[in-house]
């Protein structure tokens, strides 16, 4: 089986302060990856560098490689088509101040599909994948800024989706919803799944259990284990401030 | 242990010394803060009354479209009228597309970096320079070093420069106004910054861009230092109700510098004249100004987020 994106010697500095020291791992095709561990521990580094959106922070640097079905990504020459690849949901729902249906169609209408047919289609078939498009249907035209959190978020969802991405990031995607459509949501990236390798960091150590099919587990910017999540949320992780952590022993 | 601690309901309500103090700041607060506010409204409210009582005798609109009689004596206002209309609007439309673009360059294109800083130090300090030294400015590389002489073009270009760095700071302002979110996100969807800023960033700043752009108007036309030496005479007859009146690479009048020449220069002006010369350059500045409100309130009933 051919590896989605392989990382190898990772390292990423934000001036002078290290975020990433040297990390390398696999992501396996269709495969949900869980990545865990506290604050400041270079989890949203290492998605920002998978999108290269990273290059907007000026002051940040990054050595290693990091492949996407094995080609680097620094040698792709048209970066917003790796981002196109890519979908990205961060941890604040952002609505774009558009209509729900402009927010859908924002990143077909800029990759250059004008056709409204398809256009409609997409948005479709985005909102229903969010599970979102039963509540919204009559009212695409408002704004979607004026949607609950909840809405948004799911919004974000359908919007990362409607590249029709290899790879779905999420940045903790449930911190400023509710249990309810966090559950909903997880029920999507279930399903999506089959179509899709999916990056899941979460402060939510239980939602890494419910959903990843493997876990990685970051501390201070080192990757101390990645296994499956069997494993990690075993009695004998590998390491042992990973069975600290899973356990809320500290963290 | 002392548990007998007893709270009678009669007492439990009543004002503390600390209470009655506070209350009492609060009130002395309010009031200060509502004397300053006053302070403010009433010199402007006596200086537009004063101004209309002493130029109701003149005021008509006669006296918009003559030209001045009698060696600035008498007439109405037509020349310097339309003067500082061409000198305000070339003068923007020199002015704002440079100073809109360029602050979308440095607020959304330009890395931090030893050019952005100089820029910014620069763009600062332009703000703060007196309107004077924008004038010999002017005149050295305009009226002299450019060949265009003295003319509106001149003047105009002066009164660029003058509101350019202004226009740049208001419209950095509005685009700093656009959340941060808004942009990453584009970015996360495979937009290009250009797109970023076609669809998101100017939709949602254009107001805040428009007024900045619109405030300057006002001070255009209140200036009297830049445009003295390098465009506006004291005298200059033109076609009375034709728009087109003057040609930019001559000479023209203005309202201001018309009020200060009659109110010191010229004697035995007709007193209503001066004061009439006055309520239009101030109610041409505050019924530009109050456009540039409505724009705000709009704005503000349909932001959207």
């Amino acid at each position: 089986m051919k590896n989605k994106i392989e990382i190898s010697g990772l390292q990423v500095h934000y001036g002078d302060k290290p975020a990433l020291n040297g990390v390398s791992f696999d992501v396996h095709p269709n495969e949900i990856l869980g990545i865990i561990g506290p604050a400041q521990s270079g989890k949203t580094t290492l998605l920002k560098v998978i999108n290269r959106t990273l290059e907007f922070t000026p002051e940040a640097t990054v050595q290693g490689s990091v492949k996407l079905d094995g080609v680097d990504i620094d040698t792709i020459g048209d970066v917003y088509e790796l981002r196109r690849r890519i979908g990205m949901v961060l941890p604040l729902p952002v609505g774009l101040p558009l209509s729900i249906y402009d927010n859908v169609a924002f990143a077909p209408r800029t990759a250059g599909l004008r056709t409204k047919p398809e256009l409609d289609e997409i948005v479709e078939r985005c909102l229903q994948q969010a599970a979102l498009w039963d509540e919204v249907k009559d009212r695409l035209d408002s704004l979607g800024t004026k949607l609950s959190g909840g809405q948004q978020q799911r919004l974000t969802i359908a919007r990362a989706l409607s590249h029709q991405p290899e790879v779905l990031c999420l940045d903790e995607f449930s911190i400023a919803i509710d249990p309810v459509t966090t559950m909903r949501i997880e029920d999507v990236l279930k399903t999506l799944q089959t179509e899709m390798t999916i990056l899941l960091v979460t402060n939510l150590v239980q939602q890494a259990k419910r959903l990843a099919n493997r876990t990685a587990f970051f501390l201070n910017g080192d990757l101390i284990e990645i296994d499956t999540t069997d494993v990690i949320f075993s009695e004998n992780p590998a390491n042992q401030a990973t069975y600290d952590y899973v356990n809320g022993t500290f963290g | 242990m002392n548990t007998d601690i007893q709270v009678s309901p009669e007492t439990m309500f009543t004002e503390t010394e600390i209470g009655k103090q506070k209350r009492w700041i609060e009130n002395v607060m309010r009031i200060f803060f509502l004397v300053m506010t006053s302070l403010m409204i009433i010199p402007l409210l006596l200086i537009i009354g004063y101004l209309l009582y002493k130029a109701l005798p003149v005021l008509s609109l006669e006296f918009l479209f003559t030209n001045p009689k009698d060696n600035m004596r008498a007439g109405g206002l037509w020349a310097p009228f339309l003067g500082t209309i061409y000198l305000v609007v070339v003068s923007l439309l020199v002015a704002a597309p440079i100073g809109v673009f360029a602050a979308v360059y440095l607020n959304e294109y330009a890395r931090e970096s030893w050019f952005t800083r100089i820029t910014n130090l620069a763009v600062v300090n332009l703000a703060g320079v007196p309107s004077i030294v924008h004038a010999l400015f002017g005149v050295g590389a305009f009226v002299l070093f450019a060949g265009l002489g003295e003319s509106i073009l001149a003047a105009s270009l002066t009164l660029a420069i003058m509101t350019l760095p202004v226009i740049i700071a208001s419209t950095t302002e509005a685009l700093k106004a656009v959340p941060m979110s808004f942009r990453e996100a584009c970015w996360n969807l495979g937009a290009t910054r250009w797109q970023t800023i076609r669809r998101i960033v100017i939709p949602n700043s254009i107001s805040g861009i428009l007024t900045g752009v619109i405030l300057q108007v006002s001070r255009a036309a209140g200036e009297t230092a830049p445009i003295m030496f390098t465009g506006a005479v004291f005298y200059k007859a033109i076609a009375e109700g034709n728009l087109f009146a003057y040609n930019i690479t001559e000479q023209c009048m203005a309202l201001s510098l018309h009020l200060f020449t009659i109110s010191t220069q010229v004697p035995d002006v007709t007193e209503g004249i001066p004061y009439g010369t006055a309520v239009v350059l101030v109610g041409s500045v505050l019924l530009v100004n109050a456009v540039s409100i409505v724009l705000r309130i709009y704005v503000r009933t349909r932001k959207k987020w």
